[in-house]
């Protein structure tokens, strides 16, 4: 096992008759996932797919020993299954749905700490140790197993970083989306420092964005902590000032929010640096062999 | 989602914040009975408009007689604003508020945001209001005063005296004045989906009062849904049609001033390929993410709003299926090419989920397509096309 998923994973889907639940759900346990049921307040008692849905994340975990949840419940809903995700202690929770309200989050971030539960996401592709368990809206086929960790906010680009490490033959150990929402469960330094404990990993690859101050507090973790080489890209180089954030949020972050800055402070506190996203595969490539 | 400050104030009363009484204006006359209801002998013309700076760009004058109130209307009604948040063409004033007068004694600043380092609501403090507060958190950060709100705890009464105490009050009413009014803020924030409400200047009056002379509210879109009340506050003359018109299709557009007009799916590809566009020398005439759920009506949408922009010289299509399917994509490129006629060049690349079905139907259409190996392969191409050298 890499990190956080792999053969042990035993997965339920929380809103899984829904057609999105129903069809990622199926793409997981194609792909060689050990998915075990699904929760559908309401439906519980029926087998849908060839799979038994519960009403309750607890009577879900009493009966199928689950140890993972996958999220997709539509956003006015979904704040309240992770809560009832975090209320029956299941360890690993992976929300892919997108645009749950800021309050919301704000709430479930606070139910988190002490809890025995982690998060990732919401608004994320999800987790993926290659050749073992895939949690998540990802394209399963253009991962490879390997040793270089991958964690990012984005989605699409966390596929392209992927693909051109595995056209070069350089495989993953585990792929990680942790969301593009201001509040979320689990943030960069928490998986750079799994990725730095975990034998299977050898490298790591970072992919920010512009706002908030996650980048650059990573940057400062892995140059007091990180043994191993990371190589970042942070996307929106290019963005027009003052379209993401107001005056207020700038503020609280320091300033140090944009591309930028990002990649200075990155830099300085030795991180390898892609100024462009075609370059990632090519930069590990070169870390590698040093 | 903005909002004006006529309507963020009067928001701001249904929670017990105090504002000074004022009538919304949309004609001069409007204006001349508006501070004829208010009475006095002194009233504030003040333009609204989705921006801050409007007191440097003259939206924002001191009536001292219902001549005066009647030539400022006049001046600012119809004029075009120019401030350091409206871009260089500016805004157009279509409304007032006429406010009544008072007398200040203090200017403080108050805020509300969302600090992301610990995903707490965090209020801002200062005792230095009035003026831009990113120069004050430079210049004497000491004088900004940070509290985070425990989300389980709430508001609780500690909140509103070290806020209050901690912009240098004094006087033991004006301390309960302001703990109120912050109290006020922070539950606004909360049941209205804020992101931001930002009071500057918060003043105390020679009376005594402590009152939001300005507000600057922001609503969380994805929270709309349980707030119909901030969502009929929308006006949209302040937003961009084709944002809104793309928004109605699931689609996130922002239109940029380049000429290379670009397709992609995912917000942070999207971010990365108008960053690639531009490192090889290019400049993005857009950003437009078409979403995980885009079919080939919506990628159809996409194209119409792109090419709407005339000054879109090439068109880049940048599709990583993971939920999204290539197919769809190039199927949605087709039924777009021959429906508006696309004339400029089109560079299309296409990775992931059901690539090769995808290709095969591009390549046998009869489009002229550009096809692209790979990221730096198509914004290399792309760069090219739109010099007219493809």
């Amino acid at each position: 096992m890499a990190i956080l998923v792999g053969r042990d994973t035993k997965l339920i889907t929380v809103g899984y008759t829904g057609k999105q639940g129903t069809f990622h759900s199926l793409q997981s346990r194609d792909y060689g996932t050990n998915f075990v049921g699904g929760v559908t307040p309401g439906k519980g008692g029926m087998v849908h797919e060839g799979f038994p849905v519960f009403n309750t994340i607890e009577e879900a975990k009493a009966k199928t020993e689950c140890n993972a949840a996958m999220i997709f419940v539509p956003p006015p809903f979904a704040a309240d299954s992770i809560l009832e995700c975090i209320d029956a202690e299941i360890p690993l929770i992976i929300a892919i749905t997108e645009g749950i309200p800021i309050t919301d989050m704000i709430k479930v971030k606070s139910a988190l700490e002490g809890s025995k539960s982690r998060l990732i996401g919401p608004n994320c592709p999800g987790i993926i140790t290659p050749g073992e368990c895939k949690i998540g809206i990802m394209p399963g086929h253009i991962h490879m197993p390997g040793k270089v960790g991958v964690i990012s906010r984005s989605g699409t680009l966390t596929y392209e970083a992927v693909f051109q490490l595995t056209q070069r033959e350089i495989g993953q150990s585990t792929c990680v989306g942790i969301g593009g929402d201001p509040v979320n469960g689990t943030n960069f330094i928490d998986m750079l420092e799994l990725f730095e404990k975990d034998p299977d990993t050898e490298a790591v690859i970072m992919i920010g964005e512009i706002g908030g101050s996650a980048e650059t507090d990573a940057g400062r973790w892995i140059k007091k902590n990180m043994t191993k080489p990371v190589v970042s890209f942070i996307a929106g180089a290019s963005a027009p000032a003052g379209k993401r954030m107001g005056h207020a949020g700038a503020i609280i972050s320091g300033g140090d929010d944009t591309a930028e800055a990002k990649f200075k402070i990155l830099e300085e506190c030795g991180v390898t640096i892609a100024r462009s996203p075609a370059e990632l595969g090519e930069k590990m490539a070169e870390v590698l062999k040093k | 989602m903005n909002v004006h400050e006529y309507q963020a104030k009067s928001l701001m009363r249904e929670y017990g914040i105090s504002v000074l009484r004022g009538e919304v204006a949309k004609t001069v006359d409007e204006a001349v009975e508006g501070a004829k209801k208010l009475g006095g002998s002194v009233w504030v013309v003040k333009a609204q408009i989705h921006a801050g700076g409007r007191g440097k760009a003259g939206g924002v004058k001191l009536a001292k007689s219902l001549d005066e109130v009647k030539q400022y209307a006049s001046e600012i009604l119809g004029a075009t604003l120019v401030t350091h948040q409206t871009g260089p063409e500016g805004k157009k004033v279509l409304t007032l508020l006429i406010e009544e007068g008072c007398e200040i004694d203090h200017e403080y600043y108050a805020g509300l945001v969302l600090d992301r380092a610990t995903g707490k609501i965090t209020f801002m403090a200062s005792s230095e209001g009035g003026v831009e507060i990113e120069k004050v958190a430079e210049e004497t950060p000491e004088k900004i005063i940070k509290v985070a709100v425990d989300p389980s705890a709430g508001f609780t009464p500690f909140i509103g005296r070290k806020l209050a105490y901690g912009i240098g009050l004094k006087d033991k009413e004006q301390i309960k004045k302001a703990s109120k009014f912050f109290h006020g803020l922070y539950n606004m924030y909360v049941e209205k989906d804020c992101t931001i409400a930002e009071i500057n200047p918060m003043v105390t009056t020679k009376a005594g009062e402590v009152i939001a002379l300005d507000a600057k509210l922001n609503f969380d879109d994805n929270a709309l849904f349980r707030n119909a009340d901030v969502e009929e506050l929308r006006d949209p003359t302040e937003e961009s049609a084709k944002e809104l018109e793309a928004a109605q299709y699931g689609l996130s557009y922002i239109e940029l001033d380049g000429n290379i007009g670009c397709l992609v799916n995912g917000a942070g590809l999207a971010m990365g390929t108008m960053d690639i566009i531009k490192l090889h020398g290019g400049e993005p005439a857009n950003f437009l993410d078409v979403g995980g759920g885009a079919t080939k009506e919506t990628v159809e949408k996409a194209f119409t709003i792109i090419l709407s922009d005339p000054n879109v010289k090439a068109i880049l299509v940048n599709i990583f299926g993971g939920i999204m399917k290539c197919d769809i994509i190039a199927e949605g490129v087709i039924a777009a090419a021959k429906s508006l006629g696309v004339k400029v060049p089109l560079v299309v690349r296409l990775e992931g989920t059901n690539v090769a079905l995808g290709k095969k139907i591009l390549n046998e259409s009869d489009l002229d397509i550009i096809a692209a190996e790979d990221l730096a392969d198509a914004a290399a191409k792309v760069v090219t096309a739109a010099k007219g050298e493809a």
